[in-house]
């Protein structure tokens, strides 16, 4: 009776596409590899602290100034990207210009170049008498060995992540949605707040968050601009090198194991937010 | 409102989109744009609409000058092909879209948008689905927020890009129907664009053939059917049967194919073109016609049979070769045309392109038939 009525029960569960079980399974392997099983031994490390001893370390008075200095120039620095990133997207998408696809490749180059050239690059510029230092010292404005200098380094390093995320959202954008919003007597800036930046919203808040995280760990670009100075300008990542450097690996664990908690909340709480946002769009 | 379109060139690099396009649309009607891909017609209607700048020539509404103006001052209601609802808010935020956006001062009340948005919910019947986004509803409905939403801040003109053209059969008949009433309740001067022949002669008041960025022709539907003024209206509007040969002595022949022609004393070179309405079918050859066809397929098309033959002996113009001939369902049953029958073909209304002319001269063998009959019997 029951395979009556079900005749074709066991030819549904057959996938069109071969090859399911091999690809997952190679994929799960390496994430093991690389991500899970690094992950594993920076918990088994902290571990073997007890709570009071795991709390003691983390929050060090040193440590805590350190995470704040951090996330609130992470926060500064992945801010300006969102604008500045996307503005750039808008500008490589929008217009057509000679050396278009030379800016294009450009905005990649914080990801290719080894973030501590980045960084001695940037003290060098920034320095009191670099190019850029000694007209921002003029103006009373100090950058390098300051929290405004990592802000800076941040945002460089970053940048490449708005700008990435926004700019294939934007070039989908139907051309006709302006269309018809101009058509039905909206002015431009109307266009841009009620029907350009909704489609692009969740894009520009997964780039900002990716930008933001990044920066949460940033260390090589950061450390040559920063000036590390305790409680001033020493950033979270420095701390765990610090840790490191006396040979206690349990409280660099510790530290780590902080930065690392942050940056998977924000992502999977964006992950969420984002997902609720395009069933609607997509009305599932 | 009515619209003048004067002498208007448009390019795409090296593309000539439309090619010196002048162009009269009478208020009040419901005008449709008809041609193939690539015939400027939606490159007119967004000129007209102000979302694409001609290179010369100008748009007048009610003969004023708007060619300068831009689109947001223009108003129209522009419909898309695609209905481009704004994805990220409902059903009524998007109807409401176009009077959220007036200025400060013209703007109404937020309860007066409101009750216009229901307003327009009720006439699109659409009232239950004011709170859904765009990607909760099908095609059709769609279209329908669309519409209401370019219609929302009352213009006087209308304008539809192949409004229909991503729509199922059933949906589409539904909604022409439907639109066709709106335009008539409500004082618009419409235009719509399509590639469809039967959606255009059904819709319109008023027909303009379009071809290679250039007007073909332009008249109501049922003048536009009866005569096309060229070969390209010809062709493009419904299928035709073409016999092209040599005319002598008042009768077309090719091969061993002829077809006489009764007060046509042109020499030469011609082309028959025959509508699938205006050919009978006959099992032998008649005095004024020899155009034998074998039956290469038949099929019941709704409320007609359609007959397809290939030539005998002679050959078809056009890249097929084959005939179409239209048969009521009570032909078909007292005939029972089958695949591979001999049959000959027996013009009523023919049109003869002669050299280069442009007109076709019409031709009337019913009417040269029944005369000597009448004469017989006074």
């Amino acid at each position: 009776m029951k395979s009556q009525r079900w005749p074709l029960t066991k030819g549904r569960s057959k996938r069109v596409l071969p090859g399911f079980g091999l690809s997952l399974g190679v994929s799960l392997f390496f994430i093991s590899l690389v991500l899970l099983l690094p992950l594993t031994g920076l918990v088994i490390e902290v571990s073997a602290m007890s709570l009071s001893e795991f709390w003691f370390v983390i929050t060090d008075p040193r440590v805590v100034a350190s995470y704040k200095v951090t996330a609130l120039a992470a926060l500064a620095a992945s801010l300006f990207n969102g604008a500045f990133g996307l503005l750039l997207a808008w500008v490589l998408v929008r217009y057509e210009f000679p050396g278009k696809r030379l800016i294009d490749a450009v905005v990649d180059l914080p990801f290719a170049l080894p973030t501590a050239v980045a960084g001695i690059t940037l003290a060098t510029l920034f320095a009191a008498n670099g190019w850029y230092g000694q007209f921002l010292t003029k103006l009373g404005i100090e950058v390098a060995f300051t929290p405004v200098g990592i802000v800076v380094a941040m945002a460089f390093t970053s940048l490449p992540f708005v700008v990435r995320t926004v700019q294939p959202v934007l070039e989908e954008l139907a051309p006709e949605d302006e269309e018809a919003a101009v058509s039905l007597g909206a002015s431009d800036a109307h266009v841009f707040r009620r029907v350009i930046f909704p489609a692009l919203w969740p894009a520009l808040v997964t780039g900002v968050a990716l930008s933001f995280t990044r920066s949460l760990g940033e260390f090589g670009a950061v450390i040559f601009i920063a000036g590390n100075m305790p409680y001033i300008s020493e950033v979270t990542s420095l701390m765990i090198f610090i840790r490191l450097q006396e040979y206690d690996y349990a409280a660099a664990s510790a530290i780590a194991s902080v930065i690392l908690l942050a940056s998977l909340v924000l992502l999977f709480a964006i992950t969420v937010w984002q997902a609720r946002y395009l069933k609607r769009l997509e009305g599932r | 409102m009515s619209i003048t379109v004067d002498g208007i060139n448009k390019r795409f690099g090296k593309f000539q989109a439309l090619n010196n396009v002048s162009l009269d649309i009478p208020e009040g009607k419901l005008t449709a744009l008809l041609g193939p891909s690539g015939s400027g017609k939606t490159t007119l209607l967004r000129i007209i609409a102000g979302l694409e700048s001609a290179d010369s020539g100008q748009i007048s509404f009610s003969g004023q000058d708007v060619t300068g103006l831009h689109v947001r001052d223009r108003n129209i209601g522009f419909v898309f092909q695609h209905y481009a609802l704004f994805r990220h808010m409902t059903v009524a935020q998007n109807i409401a879209f176009g009077l959220d956006s007036l200025p400060r001062k013209q703007r109404p009340s937020k309860t007066d948008i409101q009750k216009r948005v229901r307003e327009l919910l009720e006439l699109i019947q659409l009232p239950h689905l004011a709170q859904r986004y765009p990607a909760q509803l099908s095609g059709g409905q769609k279209q329908r927020v669309a519409l209401a939403r370019s219609i929302a801040t009352q213009p006087k003109i209308l304008l539809l890009d192949e409004p229909f053209g991503a729509l199922d059969a059933k949906v589409r008949k539904d909604l022409r129907r439907w639109l066709r009433n709106l335009h008539d309740e409500f004082d618009f001067t419409s235009i719509f664009v399509t590639h469809d022949q039967e959606e255009a002669l059904e819709l319109s008041d008023q027909v303009v053939v379009m071809s290679q960025g250039q007007v073909e022709q332009v008249n109501e539907p049922i003048e536009l059917y009866a005569r096309p003024a060229s070969r390209f209206v010809f062709d493009f509007l419904g299928q035709v049967n073409v016999i092209s040969g040599q005319v002598k002595q008042g009768s077309l022949s090719q091969g061993t194919a002829w077809v006489t022609l009764p007060g046509v004393q042109h020499k030469g070179d011609a082309q028959l073109y025959l509508r699938p309405h205006e050919v009978r079918l006959a099992t032998a050859p008649v005095a004024h016609a020899n155009l034998p066809l074998r039956i290469e397929a038949v099929s019941l098309i709704g409320s007609e049979v359609r007959v397809e033959l290939r030539p005998e002996g002679w050959q078809s113009e056009g890249s097929d070769n084959i005939w179409e001939v239209g048969i009521s369902h009570a032909e078909c049953n007292s005939q029972r045309p089958t695949r591979g029958d001999l049959r000959y073909a027996v013009p009523q209304v023919g049109h003869l392109f002669t050299g280069n002319d442009a007109q076709p001269a019409t031709v009337n063998w019913a009417e040269a038939e029944l005369a000597p009959r009448v004469r017989l019997i006074s």
